[in-house]
């Protein structure tokens, strides 16, 4: 375990009435680190990422964050979830959700509202401020399509795009709130070969700019490559953690994947 | 104590027929998701329908017993009618469409409606014939709870019971079910969703038309903006029941005399 | 084009109406002389109207679908006449010259009544645009709308009869007051979902007539308050020409604000905020969006503009009664930003003239307007659903370092 993490989860546990989604979970990410979630349909990572953002309020256990320029750490539960993102966690989700009546470009501005602050009066008056901040929102939006491949099709309709590069605008919309850790929900999904190997050396790219990224996927390949260290979750519960070549033999996670029956500690 | 008596029972009573509209709101909400402003209209028209069958009957001088039924169901065929062709017209061709659509589309169709019967027929308030007599059995409790109360708990009751058996128990019902909780599902299992839709339409408008048939006699006057207050009221009730297919039943016994006691502090 | 199927299936349609109409068009009775009167002719009428209307229709589907067709073959997405009008520049300084100049000199062209049906027509546009930031832009069905604008209206005449203030010191007060009672009634009811704000709005709006209807004491009741005192102009008495034409300019100049405001607001981090907001909530919030922040501000934004506008509604109309206020005009506010195209100014505009001028100029029909209105709302969801005026999306221009590469996209 890292002993500087940006993200220490603890005791996470999210009960939907009588069914406990997840169990008294930990998990700690470092900076710039890239971190695997994966496990079964249902073993509650999307739940995870949901409480992590502040749409799920946690019924127990603590989310700390550490942001790594200033070393302060502070206590995501209850937060709401525009807050979380201005603390630096920014996601994408499993089922796209961009604006699709909007244009590619624009879709990545909305990303920069939380790093900007003009209202009313600057809007209307288009004070010096508001203009300088509105150029500085377009020029790094476009700097972030041409970084995530989109540039051509700024002005576009969002809903035009293909689907891998609706996937890649997600992410660019995320990057666009500056955060210290991405939290990528399936990113790989519906990808053909080509475009997963292309997003890899975006995620690779972006981990090298400083992010830390925590990811759920079930493209194990993608996984195996990618990941320095893999958390695995059946059932709402942790069920191993390790490097990649740890868990590929891990028993447990066979189990859990295969439905062998290996032994009765899991029950 | 009297004074309370009085007061629950004509809750009860006016609570029991904005149930029955309620239901309308609530089954359509359940199947497409819809608020369908229309509904009161619809209510409206059942209203205004069987005022017209009563009015002309009496007229040519049938017995009540005739009158009565003859209104009740010319009030169910068109309500129904009515309800199925906004459906078809103002919903159907929105399935697919922003949220936003079906529901201003539904407003139309309410304004629509309302002046439609403004112009087809009044804007005058209208007496609406006397369609529930006084029983002489009912004399020794009339001063607490008069007649017709009595007759709209049995057929707000009776329909009701009925409504449970055929959502419950039949087919149809089964796939009313089925479709309200994944359109999409029940469109892959071989339902036909449209019918289904359709028959959730014409089964709420059939219901509304009844209520309008109770409140209108029970009331005694009708006019063509009736619809749009009472639709309020029912869908506070369907909401204050949430939005399930009994709730709106269970939760409008003890939403009734609530509104009644509203009114009177609010008039006096 | 339309073949025999069609005709057959319109003939069953216009039978179908024929039925459904029958009790409502053809019997009226008379309840007090206890007479029946049966008007045939209405059925045929209703019978040739509805299979004309099912015959057009059904061309209308006809052609959009070969249109669909064809755009997806070209995969080039048209633009509307007038938008593309509008994107050139070498025509939008002209035409918009033109049309001040026709704006300023209508009043001297025409009568003086001519130019105080065309204030009320510049009042529904300025209403309209205040709706459009709530409903077209942020997406919040806002069905008691006008009871900001009865707030606006009430606050000039209360605080007038009361306090003797005049129409300069209200209207900025009015349309703050109005929008206060946004912010009231948005923080609890903003967290609802679009149906359910529709209803709670809805239900706000009766209870500010229910309230300006039934309390005596505070509102003076149906019976309204009278003699509130037209706007002055540096103490200069004026006839009552001289006022209307005022106040018609008063409005121009009023709308010209309006317009100016909302073209800078839609365009700012603030209108992006409220577009992304109708699409998608919850990807909003992920975004670093605050939610409740964003729809109040919309919603109060909203309600300023009505308030402005109920101020000069007291003032222009000297007389207000809770009988101006009910929910047919929120609804022909809302028709007026639907028929427009939702989102887009140059629609509103265009959506307020056609739904205020036409009844006043086809006085005949004018029992008709409401039914017209609610055909309209149908019509233009089935057919039209984005407005006769389409929001055309904005292309940025980059600036950056690599400006050479990007601006090419743009051009």
């Amino acid at each position: 375990m890292m002993n500087k993490s940006i993200l220490v989860v603890s005791g996470l546990t999210m009960d939907f009435g009588g069914i406990r989604a997840l169990d008294r979970l930990d998990l700690d990410v470092g900076p710039k680190e890239i971190v695997a979630l994966i496990g079964p349909n249902g073993a509650g990572k999307t739940t995870f990422f949901n409480c992590l953002t502040g749409i799920y309020l946690p019924s127990d256990g603590d989310i700390r964050l550490v942001s790594p320029q200033t070393g302060r750490g502070s206590r995501l539960n209850g937060l709401k979830p525009n807050k979380i993102t201005k603390k630096g966690v920014a996601r994408t989700f499993q089922n796209i959700r961009l604006f699709s009546q909007m244009t590619v470009l624009e879709n990545v501005m909305i990303g920069r509202h939380c790093r900007t602050s003009s209202l009313i009066m600057g809007a209307i008056l288009r004070t010096r401020k508001t203009r300088k901040e509105e150029q500085e929102t377009i020029d790094k939006s476009y700097d972030i399509l041409e970084k995530v491949g989109l540039s051509e099709q700024a002005n576009e309709f969002a809903s035009s795009l293909s689907y891998g590069a609706q996937r890649r605008l997600e992410i660019g919309r995320a990057l666009a709130t500056e955060p210290f850790l991405l939290l990528l929900d399936e990113p790989a999904a519906g990808m053909n070969p080509q475009e997963t190997a292309d997003l890899v050396t975006l995620i690779l790219q972006i981990r090298d700019e400083g992010h830390a990224i925590l990811l759920i996927e079930h493209d194990m390949k993608l996984v195996m490559t990618l990941s320095d260290r893999i958390f695995v979750m059946d059932y709402g519960k942790k069920i191993a953690q390790g490097t990649p070549a740890e868990i590929r033999v891990n028993r447990a996670v066979i189990k859990a994947y295969l439905g062998e029956d290996v032994g009765p500690d899991n029950a | 104590m009297d004074y309370f008596i009085e007061l629950f029972c004509s809750g009860l009573t006016r609570g029991s027929i904005y149930a029955l509209i309620a239901l309308g709101y609530t089954m359509v909400y359940g199947i497409i998701g819809l608020i369908n402003f229309a509904h009161g209209e619809i209510y409206m028209i059942g209203a205004f329908t069987s005022f017209i069958v009563a009015t002309v009957l009496s007229i040519y001088g049938f017995p009540l017993a005739a009158i009565v039924v003859v209104a009740g169901v010319a009030a169910a065929i068109w309500s129904s009618a009515y309800g199925y062709t906004v459906e078809k017209i103002a919903y159907k061709p929105l399935r697919h469409a922003p949220r936003l659509a079906p529901l201003i589309s539904a407003i139309g169709m309410s304004i629509l409606l309302q002046n439609y019967v403004l112009l087809a027929q009044t804007s005058d308030f209208l007496p609406f014939p006397e369609l529930i007599p006084e029983f002489a059995f009912m004399e020794p409790i009339a001063h607490i709870i008069g007649s017709s109360d009595i007759v709209i708990l049995l057929t707000t009751t009776v329909v009701m019971l009925a409504l449970t058996f055929l959502i419950k128990f039949t087919r149809i019902g089964k796939a009313m079910r089925a479709t309200a909780q994944d359109r999409t599902m029940a469109l892959l299992v071989g339902i036909n969703v449209d019918r289904v839709i359709s028959a959730t339409f014409i089964i709420g408008s059939a219901l509304a038309a009844i209520g309008g048939l109770l409140i209108a006699s029970h009331i005694g006057q009708i006019n063509f903006a009736i619809g749009f207050i009472a639709g309020i009221k029912a869908f506070t009730a369907a909401v204050l029941g949430g939005i399930v297919y009994s709730g709106s039943c269970s939760g409008e016994p003890d939403s009734g005399p609530d509104r009644k006691f509203c009114h009177r502090l609010y008039f006096q | 084009m339309i073949t025999v199927k069609e005709v057959k299936r319109s003939l069953l349609v216009s039978l179908w109406f024929v039925f459904l109409t029958f009790p409502l068009m053809v019997i009226k009775v008379n309840p007090y002389e206890r007479t029946v009167s049966w008007r045939w002719s209405n059925m045929v009428y209703v019978a040739i109207g509805t299979f004309v209307i099912s015959l057009l229709a059904k061309a209308w589907f006809v052609r959009k679908e070969r249109r669909m067709a064809r755009q997806q073959d070209s995969c080039h997405a048209r633009i509307p006449i007038i938008q593309r009008i509008l994107q050139r520049p070498g025509y939008r300084y002209p035409l918009a010259a033109f049309l001040l100049g026709a704006v300023l000199a209508f009043p001297h062209l025409f009568s003086t009544y001519q130019a105080n049906i065309m204030t009320t027509a510049l009042m529904y546009i300025v209403l309209g645009l205040g709706l459009n930031i709530v409903v077209g832009v942020a997406g919040l069905l806002d069905l008691g709308y006008v009871a900001f604008y009865a707030v606006g209206a009430y606050s000039y005449a209360l605080l007038n009869l009361h306090f003797g203030l005049g129409f300069w010191t209200v209207l900025p007060v009015g349309g703050l007051l109005a929008a206060l009672f946004g912010v009231l009634l948005g923080f609890p009811v903003l967290r609802l979902r679009g149906d359910y704000l529709a209803i709670v709005t809805l239900g706000f709006g009766e209870i500010i007539r229910l309230i300006l209807e039934n309390w005596n004491a505070f509102s003076k009741g149906p019976s309204g308050i009278s003699n509130i005192p037209r706007p002055g102009f540096f103490g200069l008495e004026m006839s009552l020409d001289q006022a209307m034409i005022y106040m018609y300019y008063l409005m121009i100049g009023l709308l010209l604000v309006t317009i100016f405001v909302v073209n800078r607001l839609q365009d700012s981090r603030l209108g992006r905020a409220w577009l992304a907001l109708r699409e998608d909530e919850i990807a909003c919030q992920a975004m670093g969006i605050d939610k409740t922040r964003t729809k109040l501000i919309a919603f109060s934004l909203g309600a300023f503009w009505a308030g402005l506008i109920g101020v000069i509604f007291a003032a222009k109309t000297t007389f207000v009664n809770p009988a101006s206020f009910t929910f047919m005009e929120s609804a022909i506010i809302l028709s007026i930003v639907v028929l427009g195209g939702m989102g887009s100014i140059v629609g509103v505009i265009l959506g307020a003239l056609i739904l205020v001028l036409l009844p006043e100029y086809l006085r005949a029909l004018s029992e008709y307007r409401m039914l017209a209105f609610g055909a309209i709302l149908v019509a233009m969801m089935i057919f039209k659903p984005e407005g006769l005026i389409a929001n055309v999306r904005r292309i940025y221009c980059y600036q950056g370092r690599k400006s050479n590469t990007a601006l090419k996209n743009d051009e």
